[in-house]
């Protein structure tokens, strides 16, 4: 016999409603947070940075059209305020139970696990998602100051693909997450992973070793950055450089269908793990 | 229908090191409890496997007849438990903390607010109701997550080392709150370290050591088997105990094995027999003219069964 997803039992609601509540009440846990002040004033920051920087500067890379802007923009940064976010969200969402003891509180009580775990994870895509709103905003506001309406069309599907890659991310560090009963280490390593070892790998394997890195989700998230380019990248190309031809370099780049399958897999095999290991670890 | 706890051939291992040995133990009815035994003697453990926190390794737990592991949400509607001394978000207040745990368990929305109010109250924690869980102290957590077990009205109540980190009135009252669920006839299946809190507010031991089970009966039958001299109650008089009437009269009432003066007005009696003797003894005591005030069972006794089962801890 198989517990119901909708119905209740003995008055007790079903799973998807104590999903939902799990996210309702982690989401005010997050939003009052500390953490989650610390990622607004981050990004605040570096939106602040920006303003200032290409209003005094005026740079021509920033200026020369509306998806230079963009580009320039939002591609450079957005990565790295998904992947923020994901660590201060995610990074401890499962193991904080286990380290914190928060779940001797949650757990004893008529309430799966995958509901827990689901609830979590849905609230912390959706801090994510207010931090990332923030900073679509503060990019379309200046987008706006500097190029009123036009709006490139790529814009809004860079937009997308970032929240894409959100949950992506946001899979990883909650399979991390579990994957330790520490906080600190599942921070840790992520951030590592994250910020430093996959690009390592990614310039390692494709530079040198000539072979396409569609392994590392951060390969996959490239789309972000390169459909503000015009024209897109070229799936693979060479550059040499030194004297008599040099050293050749190849540079892939993930065309947008293969950047999305990446980021799916990356998402759905990290978070389906996670829950797996949720489920079997034990409050020791 | 009973309500029931039942432990089956319930085993836990950890590597080569066997925290609960095939275990049997079926509890059921209304009535407390206690789970007595050492430190690592298997208590939390089966605790926790009883609400789902680990896995055993064999064996099932069942509560009220269900699976707790295939089964959670059907075998834990019916229970409130408090395991070791958990965590609450620390940005959450007592009431919003215990308001989720309302919502998951099915509270009717219309009553949430009162039983949320009504079970911090009964622990003291009703002024502190909408202040910021971070900021209190460990005994303070400890009180709310005692109403967050008592929040939904459970008909068995898990509570494990429920007094840890209270001061003196919260163990006392952790003891009032434990008597007023027999009262409202709950299951309450209680580990603890303290025999006196187990004699006090428990109608039934079971003592396990080395994941074992070395004994699960009522206190008096217990204490008659397993402490060597029988029972054994203190008894309070309102006027001083002369050292003559101990010595030549109370000594020698019959069943009585020992009378020791504790201090001037109490003394400690030690029988063999179960309740019948000990109302002998009383109406005996009564017609000394000392002025009979109170009696209790001595934790002593139970120390005394403890301390011959349990021969050494880890």
């Amino acid at each position: 016999m198989t517990e119901s997803q909708f119905t209740d039992i003995g008055g007790v609601p079903g799973s998807l409603t104590q999903t939902g509540i799990t996210l309702k009440y982690t989401f005010l846990d997050y939003f009052r947070s500390r953490r989650f002040y610390i990622l607004l004033s981050i990004t605040l920051l570096i939106s602040a940075l920006l303003t200032v920087l290409v209003g005094y500067y005026r740079p021509a890379s920033f200026l020369s059209s509306d998806l230079s802007f963009y580009s320039s923009w939002w591609g450079n940064s957005v990565t790295y305020i998904v992947i923020l976010s994901g660590i201060f969200f995610g990074g401890d969402a499962i193991s904080g139970e286990f380290q914190n003891k928060t779940g001797y509180f949650i757990i004893p009580n008529p309430v799966r696990r995958s509901s827990v775990y689901i609830g979590k994870w849905l609230a912390a895509f959706i801090a994510s998602s207010v931090i990332l709103m923030l900073f679509t905003a503060i990019t379309l506001s200046n987008g706006l100051y500097y190029f009123g309406l036009n709006i490139p069309y790529q814009f809004f599907e860079s937009v997308l693909f970032a929240w894409f890659y959100l949950a992506g991310v946001m899979g990883f560090t909650f399979f991390f997450s579990s994957l330790f009963k520490s906080g600190s280490y599942s921070i840790l390593v992520t951030a590592i992973l994250f910020l430093f070892a996959f690009t390592l790998v990614q310039t390692l394997v494709s530079s040198l070793v000539q072979i396409e890195p569609w392994f590392l989700v951060t390969y996959g998230a490239e789309i972000i950055g390169n459909v503000l380019k015009s024209p897109y990248p070229a799936h693979v190309s060479t550059a040499s450089f030194g004297p008599g031809g040099g050293t050749t370099f190849t540079v892939y780049n993930a065309t947008i269908p293969e950047g999305l399958a990446i980021i799916a897999v990356y998402c759905v095999a990290t978070a389906v793990l996670g829950l797996i290991l949720f489920e079997r670890k034990e409050f020791n | 229908m009973k309500s029931s706890i039942e432990a089956v051939n319930l085993s836990k291992k950890y590597g080569s090191f066997t925290a609960l040995s095939d275990l049997n133990l079926k509890i059921e009815g209304s009535k407390c409890v206690g789970f007595l035994g050492p430190n690592g003697a298997g208590k939390t453990t089966t605790l926790k496997i009883f609400t789902d926190l680990i896995r055993a390794t064999s064996g099932e737990a069942l509560i009220n007849g269900m699976n707790v592991h295939t089964h959670k949400k059907q075998a834990l509607a019916s229970v409130g438990a408090l395991v070791e001394t958990p965590e609450i978000y620390p940005s959450l207040t007592p009431r919003e903390a215990l308001m989720m745990l309302a919502e998951q368990r099915g509270v009717p929305r219309a009553e949430r607010n009162k039983k949320i109010e009504e079970a911090l109250s009964e622990v003291q924690m009703g002024e502190w109701i909408d202040k910021r869980v971070g900021k209190f102290s460990k005994g303070m957590k400890q009180r709310v997550s005692v109403a967050s077990a008592l929040l939904s009205d459970p008909t068995i109540v898990l509570l494990d080392e429920p007094s840890t980190g209270l001061d003196p009135r919260g163990m006392s009252e952790v003891r009032q709150i434990v008597k007023a669920l027999k009262n409202k006839k709950r299951l309450v299946f209680m580990s603890s370290h303290l025999l006196s809190e187990v004699s006090e507010v428990c109608d039934e031991v079971a003592i396990i050591d080395h994941g074992k089970l070395l004994v699960y009966d009522t206190l008096s039958k217990v204490t008659e088997k397993f402490s060597g001299v029988g029972n054994v109650i203190d008894v309070g008089f309102s006027r001083p105990i002369q050292d003559v009437l101990v010595s030549k009269t109370i000594s020698f009432l019959g069943d009585v094995v020992s009378a020791e003066k504790m201090d001037d007005r109490n003394l400690r009696i030690r029988f063999n027999g179960g309740p019948e003797a000990q109302e002998r003894i009383l109406a005996e005591l009564v017609k000394t003219n000392m002025g009979v005030l109170s009696c209790r069972p001595a934790s002593s006794a139970l120390e005394d069964v403890y301390l011959n089962l349990v021969k050494d801890t880890m």
